[in-house]
């Protein structure tokens, strides 16, 4: 059996390296520009036991992504640090209704992989994505089986520990028929790790009546780069919410994650939280393609810019079929007079009369109004300005560690005190 | 406790309150009449230190201090409290966090049982205000104050849009902010705005003032002057000064 289904994989790579190498200096269509030729390669890493053995450094750097290391409230966790899949397991609770594995050994095990792979995201998009079939860095393969309702969070955790690398994972979700899950996945460096790239495909197949929470929490550094490439599809009356949280300075960001609601009375939720700090270049989109009767699709983000940072809030709504409906809702405060905001709203009705689509995009200071209110009640200027830029972000996103809830908190306080 | 001497505040460069003087001694509730637009709103944002309304000429003593130059937060936590009477809505700041910010560290347990009797319960973990009723707005903010504990408590308009049974509502969180029920000791001075006087049936003032225009034109037992003013309507009053 294994020959054969090796035998339709290679015809497949050889189709994907085909059109990756057709693109490979194909800038992207937003965001600057990387020269990829200045990253090393990375040595592999051993293997852990428990995550609980990893360094004190790794194992808090992950926290605050969201990333436990005591997993008693997880489902199991995936954890890979550079190009190395260092642990992978399923709670012994959670055996049998879902699997987690790198994305490599799930295209070697399932013929029915390669049928899904690059099929959210197309390979030939731009040099990130040529990047990411070429050198495939694994990468992780998380299925939920038919009708399993995971309750506790899965987590998974993409680690740099290495300066001046680029790890090119590339994701794989499956959430079959009738089951339901929610996702953990943490992104961050070592703190010695300074310059480097990440770039990550994430390709999500939910099945009818599935349902997925996925947060994504990044956590990077000045001199980091990041390209994420994300698409998910819909089938009949699945739901897709989809939690992105950036908090920490970044060198430059660009993502422009898609939904395809294929299947009739699907849904997707956007809900992104991103906090531009020193001279961050974040442009991060939601787009939601609605091609089925009665799709819904919502994108919300809330941005705040500080220091010299520049922030691109996208959002896109394409409505190919009558009684489909599409909400975009996008504000922004800057912090400070050298940061920058850019809100691109933007609706497009295919064909499709009965589509309802619809925006509403504002960029304002915090309503003096407010505070003063809130003064009135014995909060000083800095406690009021920072209740309230919490509350505009304020997104409730289930299944956070307190840890992180508080961090974030004491990101936004201090941030927010610094811009007084 | 407090008083305001020869105050003149303008609101975008035009002056609204001209030469007001009032005093208001602890264990006293004074009512605040006048018809729309006389400034009465403005007199109680000057007094809570709103930087908008700009103090041209006079103070505002508190306890004996000079808290003219005083930010709105210092003054709240002196002791000055605001039931406003449009509170802003604040998105994305629950009811239950505001209520628990006003009480302090120490008591935030008591959060739901002064939502409980102000019927607000259900509000807790909505954002303040948004999209409150006219009523919820007042008893919201009585549930702030009975949760901030102001030793000189403010209401603007506090009746406002509450139906019949709620005015009954707020005019008990009143009194309780105000410890009207205490004999002896009575500590807390109030100072009450209203242009229909419903909110003087649950609640005792000692005193009142009508506004015109921005100054104080008379002042006395507020039964007689809500008869006066029920009776001739504002204008008699300025004839009255007149006189
Ligand atoms: N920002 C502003 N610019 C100009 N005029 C203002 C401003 N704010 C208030 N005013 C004016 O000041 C005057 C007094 O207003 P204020 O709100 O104090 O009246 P009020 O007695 O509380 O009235 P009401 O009974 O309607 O509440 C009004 O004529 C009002 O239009
Ligand atoms: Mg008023």
């Amino acid at each position: 059996m294994s020959k054969v289904l090796n035998k339709t994989l290679a015809k497949n790579k050889i189709e994907w390296r085909r059109k990756a190498e057709a693109v490979k200096s194909k800038p992207a269509t937003f965001g600057p520009d990387i020269d990829l030729s200045k990253f090393a390669t990375p040595t592999e890493k051993e293997k852990v036991e428990s995550l609980e053995s990893l360094s004190k450094q790794a194992k808090e750097a992950a926290l605050y992504v969201g990333i436990d290391a005591d997993e008693s409230f997880r489902a199991g966790s995936y954890f890979q640090i550079d190009h190395s899949v260092i642990y992978e397991r399923v709670q012994q609770a959670y055996q049998g209704q879902l699997e987690i594995m790198s994305t490599s050994e799930a295209l070697e095990r399932y013929d029915w992989v390669a049928d899904l792979w690059w099929q959210a995201v197309h390979v030939d998009q731009d040099k990130y994505t040529a990047l990411a079939e070429l050198k495939h860095t694994h990468g992780y393969f998380i299925r939920v089986f038919k009708g399993q309702k995971i309750e506790r969070p899965i987590q998974a955790c993409l680690f740099l520990a290495e300066n001046n690398i680029s790890q090119n994972v590339h994701n794989l979700i499956v959430i079959e028929d009738d089951a339901e899950a929610q996702i953990i996945t943490g992104c961050t460096l070592h703190p010695r790790v300074e310059e480097g790239l990440h770039v990550g495909i994430s390709e999500f197949f939910l099945g009818k009546n599935a349902s997925l929470m996925f947060t994504m929490i990044h956590n990077w550094a000045e001199n980091f780069d990041v390209r994420p490439r994300t698409g998910a599809v819909l089938e009949d009356n699945a739901t897709f919410v989809s939690n992105y949280i950036l908090l920490r300075p970044v060198k430059s960001i660009q993502m422009f994650p898609a939904a395809f609601l294929k299947g009739k009375d699907s849904r997707a939720r956007f809900n992104t939280i991103l906090y531009g700090m020193k001279d961050s270049y974040i442009d991060v989109g939601s787009k939601a393609v609605l091609s089925n009767k009665e799709t819904k699709a919502e994108a919300i983000a809330r941005a705040v810019a500080c220091d010299q940072s520049q922030i691109y809030a996208r959002g896109q709504l394409i409505g190919q079929v009558n009684e489909s409906r599409a909400h975009l809702d996008c504000r922004g405060i800057l912090f400070s007079s050298e940061a920058q905001i850019r809100a691109i709203p933007e609706l497009f009705a295919e064909k499709a009369p009965l589509s309802e689509l619809s925006h509403e995009a504002a960029i304002s200071p915090i309503a003096e109004e407010e505070v003063e209110y809130l003064m009135a009640r014995g909060l000083s200027k800095e406690e009021a300005v920072s209740t309230i830029t919490r509350g505009f972000l304020d997104i409730d996103i289930p299944g956070l560690p307190p840890i992180l809830k508080g961090y974030i908190q004491r990101v936004l306080d201090a941030a927010t005190k610094e811009a007084l | 406790m407090l008083e305001v001497k020869d105050l003149t505040v303008e609101v975008d460069r035009k002056t609204i309150l001209h030469n007001v003087n009032l005093a208001i001694d602890a264990g006293e509730t004074h009512a605040l009449l006048g018809p729309n637009g006389s400034g009465k709103t403005t007199l109680l944002m000057a007094i809570m230190g709103m930087p908008r309304y700009r103090i041209k000429k006079g103070q505002v003593l508190f306890q004996g201090k000079d808290i003219t130059k005083l930010s709105i937060d210092e003054r709240a936590r002196l002791g000055i409290g605001l039931a406003f009477q449009r509170p802003p809505a604040v998105r994305g700041v629950k009811t239950r966090q505001i209520v628990e910010l006003c009480l302090g560290e120490k008591n935030a347990k008591k959060v739901e049982e002064l939502a409980r009797k102000l019927n607000l319960a259900a509000m807790l973990e909505r954002d303040v205000n948004q999209g409150f009723s006219g009523g919820e707005i007042k008893r919201s903010e009585m549930l702030q104050l009975l949760a901030q504990n102001p030793s000189f408590a403010m209401f603007d308009e506090p009746e406002s849009g509450v139906d019949l049974d709620n005015i009954a509502v707020v005019g008990e969180a009143i009194n309780e902010i105000l410890q009207k029920e205490r004999i002896r000791e009575k500590k807390k001075a109030g100072l009450i705005v209203t242009h229909t006087g419903h909110i003087l049936d649950y609640v005792n003032a000692d005193r009142g003032h009508v506004l015109m225009e921005g100054t104080i034109v008379c002042e006395g037992n507020p039964r007689d002057l809500f008869a006066d003013i029920r009776a001739h309507g504002y204008e008699e009053c300025v004839k009255c000064r007149r006189c």
